[in-house]
C-alpha cells in the first residue's frame, strides 16, 4: 500500500477502499463474496477449515475469477457458529460444517440455488430465515462498538479504511482542535464501558490539564471478567477502529504513546492487533507527523500474565512497569499520575471502540442512543443457559426482558429463568422481579447489581444460588492480589463460611457471621476487586434468601447441587433391572440383580458423579 | 540444578531482545515461559544478572501471575474452563473427571511428565460452553463421556 502522509492521500485511500468494499458486498465487481466467520468461538468450531476447503473447490471449480473468500471477525451468534455469508444475496448459513463446503459451492455458487437445510429456523415460528438482519437475535441490536466485525477482514488495513476506518482520525486532525474533540466527547455523554462507568471525556480532561511533555493512553484489554468477551470480539473483529480511538485519545489530551494491555489467554486478539500496528506503521498512519501534521502516535503491546486483579486500572499500570499487579492508592489518580509516573489515561477497548463513531457521527447524534445518563450502546456477552449464547450491542436503556427474551431467545429446554448475572464477580444477579430494569449504569446500581464490562450469564432451576456465590467467592479469593488483609483473609474466611453451608454444616449464625464479614471487606480495601468481593453473596443473599435458608436448617439444596445434600436414587418401579448404571458406576456403589431385583444404590459409598442418571435409558434415576 | 550452556544464552538473548524497551521483566519472563515452559529460580539468578534487577523482586512477579511457573509442565497442558459460563454448564464435572482418570489434581503433572490439568478461567469460549483447550487448541462443548477419548488421543500423539 502507498504511504498515508497527508488528508489528500487518506482521503484518496478511503474512497478506493470503500469503493472495492461496496463493490464486493454489491457484486458490482462480478464477483460473489462468501464472509467466514474468523472469531476465537467459530476457529474452534473449525472456522478455518472450513475457508481452506471453500478455497479449494473453488479452485477444482475454476471460479476463482467469479469468487471471493474472506474471513471476517465474530458475527456475535457464537452458539450458531460457524457462519458463512453470501454476496451479495446476503445469504447467511449457519453451523456449516467443512463436509457443507461443496454443497454451497456447487447449489449456491454454481447454481444460484440457496442451501435450505444450512439456513437458520426460528425456534418459535419455525420458519427458515435467509438473511441476518431478519434473525430475531439482531434485530433489536445496534453495532457501534462493533462495527465493521463480521464485515472487514480484520488482517487488512484496506477493509477498515473502505468501512469507515479513519475518517474520524482525519476529522480531529484536519478540523478539530484538542479541546474540542475532549468537548466532543464529554458532549456525547459516553461513560467508561470497563465497568465503572466515568464519563470517559471527563477523564481525557483531567489528563490534559496535566502540564508534561509526555502522557499515556493505556488501553484496558485485560478482560478477565469470567464469561465476558467483548473486548476478545472487538480486538479480534476490528483492531483498527480500537487503534483509531487511542489516537485519538492521544491526540485529545496531549500523548504520543499508547499501551494496549491484552490478555494473554487471546492469542488470536494480539496476533491480529500486531499486525494492525505493523501494517499502519507501514503506511505512516503511525508514527511520526501522522497525515503530516505535529501529530506523532505510537501504539506498543504488552500480554497480561493471568492475573484478574490487572484489570483494575492501577494493578494494570503496575504490570505494564513489571511488577507485581497490585493497585496503587489513588489518589493520586492514573489522569495525574499514572504509567511510570506520567499523567495516563485507561480506557477499555469497548469505549475507545465508540469513539471513532462519536467523532464521525456527532456527539448530538450518539446521545440520542441510550437513557439520560447512560449514553450509547453497550456489548454484552450473553451466556450460560440461554439459547442464544453470543455478543449482542444494544442500546442502553434495553430491558433485561428483552435482553434475555427476545435477542437470547430465553431459556432452553423450557426451564424456568431463575437469575442473570452482570458485572462478573463484582456485580450481582437480578432476578424475574428485575426484568422490566432498562440497562444502564444507574439502574443497575439501584438493584444491587452493576453494568460491569459486559458479562451477562444467565441461570435457570438447576443452578443453586448457594453454589454459584462459592463460586464467584473461589474465584475472588484466588484472585486476591494479597494487599489488603481484609480483602486476602476476610475473602478466604467467607469462602470457608460458604464451603459449611454448602456441606450442610452451616447454621443460621453462620448466614449472620458472613454478612457482618462481607460488609468488613467491603469497606476496608483499596481497590474494587475487594470493595466488591463480598457482591456475589450479599447479592444471592437478598435475593434467595429461601434457598439459604434451606441450606442452613432443612440441611438440603432445592436445586440438587450441592453434593452434600442431594442424593441420587433409584425407582425401584421405573428400574427394569438392566444393570447399566452398576457397570458404569465408577466406583461400584449400585447394586441388584439382572433381570430380577431393581437396582439400589448405596448412598455411603456414592461420589455423585450422576454417571448412572446420565445413562439410564428408563429414566428411572432421579435427584432429591 | 545446573542450567545447560545454551540455555543460559538463549535466556541471555531474551534479556537482550528486550533490553530498549521501558521496564521490560514481564516480556522477558512472558517470553522464557513460553520457550522453554518453566522459569526455576536459576534462571530467574541469569534474568536478574543481565537487568539488574534483584532475584526477589523477579521472584515475586513470576510467584504472582498464574502464567508463570516454577515447575515444568506437562507436555500437554489440559486447560479446563472453570468460568462462570461453563460452570454453570457443570465444566466441574469435566474437571473432575481428568482428575479422576489421570490421577492427579487441577495444577499438578502426570509423573510420566505428559499432562498437566490446569483449571483456567474463561477464555472468552462461553458459547462452547463447557469448553477446554489442550496447548491452546479449543475443545467445543465437551461431556465427561469424550474425556478418556480426549486424553487418548493425546497418549497416542506422544
Amino acid at each position: 500500500m502507498e504511504q498515508i502522509k497527508s488528508a489528500a492521500v487518506l482521503d484518496k485511500s478511503i474512497k478506493e477502499c470503500t469503493a472495492v468494499i461496496d463493490a464486493k458486498l454489491k457484486g458490482t465487481n462480478g464477483k460473489r463474496a462468501v464472509l467466514i466467520c474468523g472469531g476465537t468461538g467459530c476457529l474452534a468450531n473449525n472456522s478455518d477449515e472450513i475457508l481452506h476447503e471453500f478455497e479449494k473447490e473453488i479452485k477444482a471449480h475454476g471460479l476463482e475469477q467469479k469468487v471471493s473468500v474472506n474471513h471476517v471477525g465474530c458475527f456475535g451468534f457464537c452458539s450458531q457458529g460457524p457462519f458463512v455469508k453470501i454476496f451479495p444475496e446476503d445469504t447467511l448459513y449457519h453451523a456449516v460444517k467443512v463436509s457443507d463446503v461443496k454443497q454451497i459451492v456447487e447449489d449456491d455458487l454454481i447454481g444460484g440455488k440457496i442451501c435450505e437445510n444450512l439456513l437458520y429456523v426460528d425456534p418459535v415460528t419455525k420458519e427458515k430465515v435467509v438473511r441476518q438482519d431478519d434473525i430475531n437475535f439482531y434485530k433489536k441490536q445496534l453495532r457501534v462498538a462493533l462495527h465493521g466485525c463480521s464485515v472487514i477482514n480484520p488482517d487488512l488495513l484496506e477493509e477498515s479504511l473502505g468501512y469507515d476506518g479513519f475518517k474520524a482520525l482525519k476529522k480531529v486532525l484536519s478540523e478539530m482542535t484538542p479541546q474540542q474533540v475532549i468537548d466532543e466527547v464529554l458532549a456525547s455523554g459516553i461513560r467508561g464501558r470497563g465497568g465503572a462507568g466515568f464519563p470517559t471525556g471527563k477523564k481525557w480532561q483531567f489528563a490534559a490539564n496535566q502540564k508534561s511533555e509526555i502522557k499515556y493512553v493505556v488501553c484496558n484489554g485485560d478482560e478477565g471478567d469470567p464469561g465476558a468477551f467483548m473486548d476478545r470480539s472487538i480486538l479480534e473483529g476490528n483492531p483498527f477502529e480500537v487503534i483509531e480511538g487511542m489516537m485519538i485519545a492521544g491526540y485529545a489530551f496531549g500523548a504520543h504513546e499508547g499501551y494496549f494491555y491484552v490478555r494473554a489467554e487471546y492469542p488470536v486478539a494480539v496476533e491480529r492487533l500486531l499486525r494492525a500496528i505493523k501494517d499502519m506503521e507501514a503506511v505512516g498512519l503511525l508514527g511520526d507527523h501522522i497525515l503530516g501534521t505535529d501529530f506523532s502516535f505510537r501504539a506498543h503491546l504488552r500480554l497480561g500474565a493471568g492475573a484478574f486483579v490487572c484489570g483494575e486500572e492501577t494493578a494494570l499500570l503496575n504490570s505494564i512497569e513489571g511488577k507485581r499487579g497490585m493497585p496503587r492508592p489513588r489518589p493520586p489518580f492514573p489522569a495525574i499520575k499514572g504509567l511510570w509516573g506520567k499523567p495516563t489515561c485507561v480506557n477499555n477497548v469497548e469505549t475507545l471502540a465508540q469513539i471513532p463513531y462519536i467523532i464521525r457521527v456527532g456527539a448530538a447524534e450518539y446521545a440520542k442512543i441510550g437513557t439520560v445518563g447512560s449514553k450509547g450502546t453497550k456489548v454484552f456477552a450473553l451466556g450460560g443457559k440461554i439459547n442464544n449464547v453470543g455478543l449482542v450491542e444494544v442500546p442502553m436503556g434495553t430491558t433485561l426482558r428483552t435482553l434475555i427474551f427476545d435477542i437470547g431467545g430465553g431459556i432452553p429446554n423450557g426451564k424456568k429463568f431463575k437469575a442473570i448475572q452482570t458485572g462478573g464477580p463484582s456485580g450481582g444477579c437480578l432476578t424475574e422481579k428485575d426484568l422490566d430494569t432498562p440497562i444502564d449504569y444507574d439502574s443497575l446500581i439501584a438493584k444491587g447489581s452493576m453494568m460491569g464490562s459486559g458479562g451477562a450469564i444467565v441461570m435457570d432451576e438447576d443452578n443453586c444460588m448457594v453454589d454459584v456465590a462459592h463460586f464467584y467467592m473461589d474465584f475472588i479469593c484466588s484472585e486476591s492480589c494479597g494487599k489488603c488483609s481484609p480483602c486476602r483473609i476476610g475473602t478466604k474466611r467467607l469462602y470457608e463460611m460458604l464451603t459449611q453451608v454448602t456441606n450442610g454444616q452451616g447454621t443460621p449464625k453462620t448466614l449472620e457471621d458472613m454478612r457482618a464479614l462481607a460488609n468488613v471487606i467491603k469497606g476496608g480495601s483499596l481497590c474494587a476487586l475487594g470493595q466488591t468481593a463480598a457482591n456475589p453473596i450479599l447479592s444471592t443473599m437478598n435475593n434467595f434468601p429461601d434457598e439459604y435458608q434451606a441450606h442452613v436448617v432443612d440441611k438440603k439444596c432445592p436445586a440438587h447441587v450441592c453434593k452434600k445434600l442431594m442424593q441420587y436414587v433409584i425407582d425401584p418401579v421405573k428400574c427394569k433391572k438392566c444393570s447399566k448404571c452398576a457397570r458404569n458406576c465408577p466406583v461400584n456403589c449400585i447394586s441388584g440383580v439382572p433381570g430380577k431385583e431393581p437396582y439400589v444404590i448405596d448412598q455411603s459409598k456414592c461420589i455423585k458423579c450422576g454417571t448412572c442418571l446420565a445413562g439410564c435409558p428408563f429414566g428411572a434415576i432421579s435427584k432429591r | 540444578m545446573a542450567i545447560k550452556p545454551e540455555v543460559r544464552k538463549g535466556v541471555e538473548a531474551v534479556c537482550d531482545e528486550y533490553s530498549k524497551e521501558p521496564s521490560p521483566l514481564m516480556m522477558i519472563l512472558s517470553k522464557i515461559q513460553k520457550e522453554y515452559g518453566y522459569i526455576p529460580l536459576e534462571v530467574q539468578e541469569i534474568v536478574s544478572a543481565k537487568t539488574g534487577i534483584p532475584v526477589a523482586e523477579i521472584y515475586g512477579v513470576v510467584t504472582f501471575y498464574s502464567f508463570f511457573s516454577l515447575e515444568p509442565k506437562g507436555k500437554y497442558v489440559l486447560g479446563i474452563c472453570l468460568g462462570t459460563a461453563c460452570y454453570v454448564k457443570s465444566s466441574q464435572q469435566i474437571l473432575d473427571k481428568f482428575e479422576q482418570i489421570l490421577g492427579i489434581k487441577a495444577g499438578q503433572t502426570t509423573p510420566d511428565g505428559l499432562f498437566t490439568i490446569e483449571a483456567i478461567r474463561c477464555m472468552g469460549a462461553c458459547a462452547l460452553a463447557p469448553a477446554m483447550s489442550v496447548n491452546g487448541k479449543v475443545y467445543p462443548k465437551v461431556t465427561p463421556d469424550e474425556v478418556n477419548k480426549i486424553i487418548a488421543e493425546y497418549k497416542a500423539l506422544a
